[in-house]
């Protein structure tokens, strides 16, 4: 699964940032109807999960009402160099990663 | 939205599409990026020119068709589908590198007649609704059908996100989806039919800048 993450490459020490991330999925509801009249299986992004240097610092549990290619902005506070590790699942067990890392300063 | 680099939906596709530049394809197992070099340099300026004439088979190609004529031509590689996320991928990566620049809407002596049945085409009443492009885009845009306010019908930000589509598309798709609204016979993908149509409009959108990847409704 494709994304794109923008976490700052570089901040202070107890500087609030700002964490982004776009991932693209269909987030299929299950509420549609092929052109057979068939329904569509739900399949969306139904978690993710934000890891910074090994400790959760952000959860988001989805379901059908979140618009297709999901678009998360959330803060975060600088404390050490290292990493954010992205993970996420969709309802058919596919999964995602991505990381981005971050240099602190000061 | 469509300002912001990162919540531009678009953008996703960019980025696929900058990954499929660099991969090797086809049995010449060579990528764009071969033959093309960064698009950043390459591909600038390129998407201003488009639809223009295949010199080698003498006909009308958009972007995606160009596209594909590489693949198939210098790759040896499968066509891709029309409105495969990979084609409209690579088709936005290279509009997104003349982002900002102005449509040049130059008609070449040779494109004349195509671009003349195009404007035809504009200005034909078609379907049930009988209803020609000109009486909404030209005549009536910015007063509302329904809800929904009137576009200028410009082609400039093609490939564009459509919130409609949840997904990016291409600017056949949308003259189609114009054709199923006044209840005409959808041209199929690549008719010269729609190319015309994308010549004449391109024309008709000269100077305005590109946007891919544009964010509409």
């Amino acid at each position: 699964m494709l994304a794109r993450v923008r976490v700052p490459r570089e901040a202070k020490r107890g500087e609030i940032i700002e964490i982004r991330i776009a991932i693209q999925h269909r987030m299929e509801t299950g509420f549609r109807l092929d052109n057979f009249g068939r329904p569509i299986a739900k399949n969306v992004i139904n978690a993710l999960v934000c890891r910074y240097n090994g400790t959760e610092v952000f959860r988001a549990e989805m379901g059908s009402g979140i618009a297709a290619n999901p678009y998360l902005q959330f803060h975060a506070v600088a404390e050490a160099s290292g990493e954010f590790v992205f993970e996420w699942t969709d309802d058919a067990g596919e999964r995602g990663s991505e990381r981005a890392s971050i240099t602190v300063t000061g | 939205m469509q300002a912001d680099e990162f919540a531009n939906p678009g953008m996703l596709w960019v980025t696929r599409g900058e990954k499929l530049w660099r991969t090797p394809a086809g049995s010449t197992g060579a990528a764009c990026a071969q033959c093309h070099g960064e698009a950043a340099k390459g591909m600038r300026g390129v998407a201003t020119r488009y639809p223009a004439r295949d010199a080698h088979s003498a006909r009308l190609v958009n972007l995606e068709g160009r596209v594909n004529l590489c693949r198939t031509r210098h790759q040896k590689a499968e066509a891709l589908a029309h409105e495969s996320e990979d084609l409209l991928a690579l088709s936005a990566y290279v509009a997104h590198q003349s982002r900002g620049m102005p449509i040049s809407g130059e008609v070449p002596a040779e494109l004349r007649a195509s671009f003349e049945r195009g404007r035809t085409q504009y200005h034909k009443r078609i379907g049930q609704m009988n209803l020609a492009c000109t009486q909404c885009h030209q005549q009536n845009w910015g007063k509302t059908l329904l809800a929904q306010t009137i576009s200028q019908g410009h082609g400039n930000a093609y490939p564009t996100y459509r919130l409609e589509w949840q997904s990016l598309g291409s600017l056949q798709r949308r003259l189609r989806a114009c054709y199923f609204g006044v209840r005409a016979q959808m041209p199929a993908y690549d008719a010269p039919e729609l190319l015309e149509l994308e010549l004449y409009l391109a024309w008709r959108g000269r100077g305005l800048p590109i946007e891919t990847p544009g964010v509409r409704r």
